[in-house]
């Protein structure tokens, strides 16, 4: 319903945060729309005093005024004001996305290394598969993320954002994809000549598919 | 005497040898600065030609221009060049050219150090460029993140020229920003105290005590990842009880202050600029001081910022959150501040004043979008894409080099004597601003359609294909006006006619030198009462000129300037500076070849290097001072000052004080390393702890504690008139036997190869060895001082100083040895 819009704008794409299939991508999304809008009316309001700054005929004020206006009024309590809402709303969205205890939660592990990855699933021990990882849609999925060799990065744009596969530490990720589907996953930490081309894919299932890939039906 | 006899008798005494020699034996500061901007122009030029060729690259999708392996360098040596070899080097070079001048004096602090700092940045910069030409360049990523950069998966030379030649190329900042301290706090014109400064200099002093905080963590890095790779000891290796996010706390805590060492002196231009071009003053000179101030201590808060998707918990990211968005309050402060300072007076759109415009508009974009990414979830999606690449170069671009063009623009007059003549300015103007909001506004959107940063292909079908190529394009433009920069510069060097002095009718007192400026800078130096002495008072040139200042007698045959007190501007005492000499060069090429000895690991030429450096250093130290008492002298105006050397607080004494400052945080970054690793690296605790001595942990504090006070008990002997060496001789004795206590603790470490926790203190421990040894060959070149007759109880300026050294190694020794001991001793 929402991708025709989404399209005309050139938000659409494999790759696109913009056109998010999850909740934690469309928090993301959202946030970024609010404060694009408060960007371009920021920067609207900046362009407008420096283009007044040269009309001529201004009414002369003494420097204690401009330092009022200017300096209290518009530096201190304006940037403040602004900047402690646009704070709080990311420190709660930021909340939002921690991966939190839940029921149908399910775990897998991710495992990157030049320039591959592989990816186990707590609920079918022994399963591994390449650069492929296959998730329920619908359900939150709790990625483990950890590194062979050299730091990587774990990032399905549509998904979720992304987090740093570190040798010697496990990072966990919760993404959700909210139908079935495939979406382009990505290393995003640059990690030497393979770089570009080091991309996996996630395939989401419904419910039937995820029981039967768990069942070693599908590839 | 009138004012051109004047001239001719000072110039004798300041003038550099004539040529192209003078270049290499010259340490007078209107020389090195304008040798620092050419360079880093040339090497701006260099980063700039990367720059096209990285989008070249991208134009199309599935571009098969370069592979790679090439493209890895490209990008890598572009940001390396554009931050280290352009960006600080230019501020260095402006501000060495500026401050004397702004500040109302002949020289910075240490003219040979000024030199010296120039030759590193030469040579090492030489370095980086020979690993391009050759194809070995640095492919790392401009932040070198290990393990990547690590022996196993960088194993070729490459990581090596970066390490090594960035190492070397700091000096010259740790040496600028020592320099411009005592130059700024001390070297004024008498009156101008603190609140009568020149805004730049504010700036410039920020800046340079934001280079002694916020170098040293990137240095501590470079070395241990040197070690790593050059000697096996592991400091990165989870597996071996390093851990890769320590490189990322290191270069980071380095990386983010780095921005604002960048902008702060961009902002300084634009203060002194913009009320010039709006014939007005600038608004809430406090608030902008009080602003820069905050802006520097906010900036050491919040470099974890670059590491929001390293899964450090999420209330830890909410401070650094917090701190991030906090930190475009005295931004803001300081753009409102300049937007009012237009509405108080009448900007008038010259070239300067364009420049100026592009800098708002860029850089309050690149202000915006870098609060976003200062926002935790949204950074998950951005970081690391083109998205992060776009907003780097709105702060860098906006932020640094449209400035730095309007103070070009600005004071091109000066540097030059002439005025504009061809119109090319305005025309490459809006070449580059075009060009460049045409190259990185529409990435930011790329980013977000998911283009990573550092990839060398794409697919047509990814959808970026239609931006890369308006980037391409507009690169291409922005490239051409900066060309056009650089011709209408050379033209107007060249061939432009003669203009008037003071063109803009600035209150500053660089417009008070003649246009170009002569070696010497001021014929007598002014009595400063006010923040714009040249503003109401045309004929104080002239003044000048004719001797009516301080030290405005013309038969001294030495260079000689005055210093003042820091805060009040009361004159201090009188400075005599060391002439044109090749010492400098010297001593920087020996310490490049002590670099050069360990980039391509001919071990046995390191010893000699290392010799060569105290050797040079020796004789740097040796040939200053006097063998008799030269007393007060008179300073004209009826003052009259003892000389430097003939009081306790000497400009050496400043320099030590501001280079320990950078040794100490130094030392501070590899204590927080070590506990870093302690509580975060995966393989803790280690096998086995340092077996603990208490007769090395007693031999080593004796040993500093008695080298301390005999120290501070020699200085107190000279000044009483007596001999002074045996207290030296016992602090000397006590010295040797602090280094003989951490060379056994050096080799009773256990397994530095094994673990990082037996690497760390190898490191810990080597460091306190190489101050003690420092310090006991100070302490044996001022025992020379003393049987050579350079010291009396008047020429006592020496004491104090090594009195400094020593009581610095006491307390690094102390602190090593019990963090060396404590584990063992409680485990």
């Amino acid at each position: 319903m929402g991708a025709t819009p989404l399209a005309l704008a050139g938000c659409d794409g494999p790759l696109s945060t913009v056109d998010p299939a999850g909740p934690a991508a469309r928090t993301i999304a959202t946030l970024w729309w609010v404060m694009l809008v408060g960007a371009v009316l920021i920067f609207g309001l900046v362009a407008g005093l420096l283009a007044a700054a040269f009309r001529r005929g201004r009414q002369t004020r003494d420097d204690r005024w401009h330092e009022r206006v200017w300096i209290v009024g518009l530096g201190l309590g304006f940037s403040m004001a602004i900047l402690a809402a646009l704070l709080a709303s990311g420190l709660m969205a930021g909340e939002r996305l921690m991966p939190r205890p839940a029921a149908d939660t399910v775990g897998v592990r991710a495992e990157a290394r030049r320039w591959s990855w592989s990816f186990g699933y707590d609920a079918a021990p022994g399963r591994v598969t390449e650069d492929v990882l296959h998730i329920p849609a619908g359900r939150p999925v709790d990625v483990a993320i950890t590194s062979a060799d050299v730091v990587h990065s774990f990032w399905v744009p549509r998904l979720a954002g992304k987090l740093d596969a570190i040798p010697g530490h496990v990072n966990v990720l919760r993404i959700e994809a909210d139908h079935p589907g495939t979406y382009g996953g990505l290393t995003a930490e640059y990690n030497g000549e393979g770089y570009a081309r080091h991309r996996f894919v996630v395939v989401a299932h419904d419910a039937a598919g995820w029981q039967a890939f768990l069942r070693g039906e599908t590839e | 005497m009138n004012a051109l006899r004047r001239h001719r008798k000072l110039t004798r005494v300041w003038a550099s040898e004539p040529g192209w020699r003078g270049w290499f034996s010259t340490v007078n500061h209107t020389d090195v600065g304008r040798m620092f901007l050419a360079t880093s122009f040339f090497f701006f030029l260099v980063g700039g030609v990367l720059a096209m060729l990285i989008r070249a690259q991208l134009a199309t999708p599935d571009s098969a221009f370069v592979g790679p392996e090439v493209y890895n360098q490209l990008f890598t040596m572009h940001g390396t060049i554009m931050m280290f070899l352009f960006a600080i080097p230019t501020f260095e070079g402006l501000a060495i050219y500026l401050l004397p001048k702004m500040l109302g004096t002949r020289d910075l602090a240490f003219p040979r150090l000024t030199s010296y700092g120039y030759w590193c940045y030469f040579f090492g910069g030489g370095m980086m460029l020979f690993s391009l030409l050759f194809g070995i360049a640095p492919d790392g990523g401009w932040f070198m993140y290990p393990p990547l950069t690590g022996p196993l998966y960088s194993p070729g030379i490459n990581t090596d020229f970066w390490l090594i030649g960035i190492t070397f190329v700091e000096i010259s900042a740790i040496c600028a920003a020592v320099e411009f301290c005592v130059s700024i706090l001390r070297y004024r014109a008498p009156g101008m105290s603190l609140d009568k400064m020149p805004i730049f200099a504010w700036y410039a002093l920020v800046t340079s005590l934001m280079i002694l905080t916020g170098f040293p963590p990137l240095i501590l890095g470079s070395v241990l990842l040197e070690v790593e790779r050059a000697f096996g000891l592991p400091f990165f290796q989870a597996d071996l009880g390093g851990d890769s996010l320590l490189w990322q706390h290191l270069f980071w805590l380095f990386g983010h202050p780095e921005v604002y060492i960048i902008f702060l002196p961009a902002a300084g231009v634009i203060s002194t600029v913009l009320p010039v071009m709006c014939r007005t003053t600038l608004l809430g000179y406090g608030w902008v001081v009080a602003a820069a101030v905050a802006l520097a201590f906010l900036s050491f808060g919040l470099w974890v910022h670059h590491m929001f998707t390293t899964g450090i918990p999420h209330m830890g990211l909410a401070f650094f959150s917090a701190a991030s968005t906090l930190v475009a309050v005295p931004t803001g402060v300081q753009v409102f501040a300049w937007i009012g300072t237009m509405w108080k007076g009448q900007p008038q759109l010259r070239l300067p004043m364009l420049h100026i415009l592009g800098f708002f508009v860029t850089f309050v974009m690149g202000g915006l979008t870098g609060v976003m990414v200062a926002i935790v979830p949204f950074d998950w999606q951005a970081h690391d894409t083109a998205f992060v690449t776009a907003h780097l170069h709105y702060v860098l671009f906006g932020g640094f080099v449209f400035p730095i063009l309007a103070g070009i623009y600005y004071w091109l007059p000066l540097f030059t004597g002439r005025k504009r003549f061809f119109r090319l300015g305005e025309w490459a103007f809006a070449l580059i601003f075009v060009g460049f909001h045409g190259t990185f506004l529409a990435m930011h959107w790329v980013g977000l359609l998911g283009q990573r940063r550092r990839i060398e292909t794409y697919d047509a079908d990814a959808g970026w294909t239609a931006i890369n190529f308006v980037s391409s394009v507009s690169g291409f433009i922005m490239a051409i006006g900066l060309a056009m920069v650089l011709i209408d510069v050379l033209l107007h060097w060249v061939v432009a006619v003669r203009g008037e002095r003071n063109p803009w009718h600035a209150g500053s007192l660089e417009w008070v030198t003649m246009n170009p400026p002569p070696a010497y800078n001021f014929a007598s130096l002014p009595h400063v009462d006010k923040r714009e002495p040249l503003a109401g008072d045309p004929d104080l040139p002239v003044r000048l000129a004719k001797g009516e200042g301080y030290l405005g007698d013309p038969f001294v045959t030495w260079r000689e300037t005055l210093t003042v007190e820091a805060a009040s501007g009361r004159p201090d005492y009188l400075v005599i500076y060391p002439t044109n000499t090749r010492l400098p060069i010297a001593l920087a090429a020996v310490t490049g070849l002590f670099f050069l000895s360990l980039l391509i690991k001919v071990y046995w030429l390191t010893p000699i290097a290392v010799f060569g450096v105290a050797a040079l250093g020796w004789w740097w130290v040796w040939s200053q001072g006097r063998q008799s008492d030269l007393g007060p002298q008179d300073v004209g105006r009826g003052l009259s000052l003892p000389p430097s050397g003939e009081t306790d607080r000497s400009p050496g004494w400043w320099g030590t004080a501001f280079l320990l400052a950078a040794n100490a945080t130094f030392f501070g970054s590899l204590i927080f390393g070590y506990a870093f690793l302690w509580t975060v690296a995966p393989a803790w605790p280690p096998p086995e702890w340092l077996e603990p001595s208490l007769l090395e942990l007693g031999l080593g504090v004796g040993g500093v504690v008695a080298g301390s006070v005999g120290t501070r008990v020699a200085a107190r002997g000279n000044r009483t008139g007596g001999a002074g060496s045996s207290g030296l001789l016992i602090g000397l004795a006590g010295t040797v036997v602090a280094a003989a206590a951490l060379s056994t603790l050096m080799l009773r470490v256990p397994a530095p190869g094994g673990h990082a926790y037996g690497a760390t203190l190898l490191v810990l421990a080597g460091y306190a060895l190489f101050h003690a040894l420092l310090t006991g060959l100070m302490q044996v070149f001022l025992i020379a001082r003393i049987r050579r007759g350079y010291t009396s109880p008047r020429r006592r300026a020496e004491f104090p100083i090594v009195g400094l050294w020593a009581d610095y190694l006491t307390v690094i020794v102390v602190l090593s040895l019990v963090v060396a001991h404590l584990p063992g001793m409680l485990g």
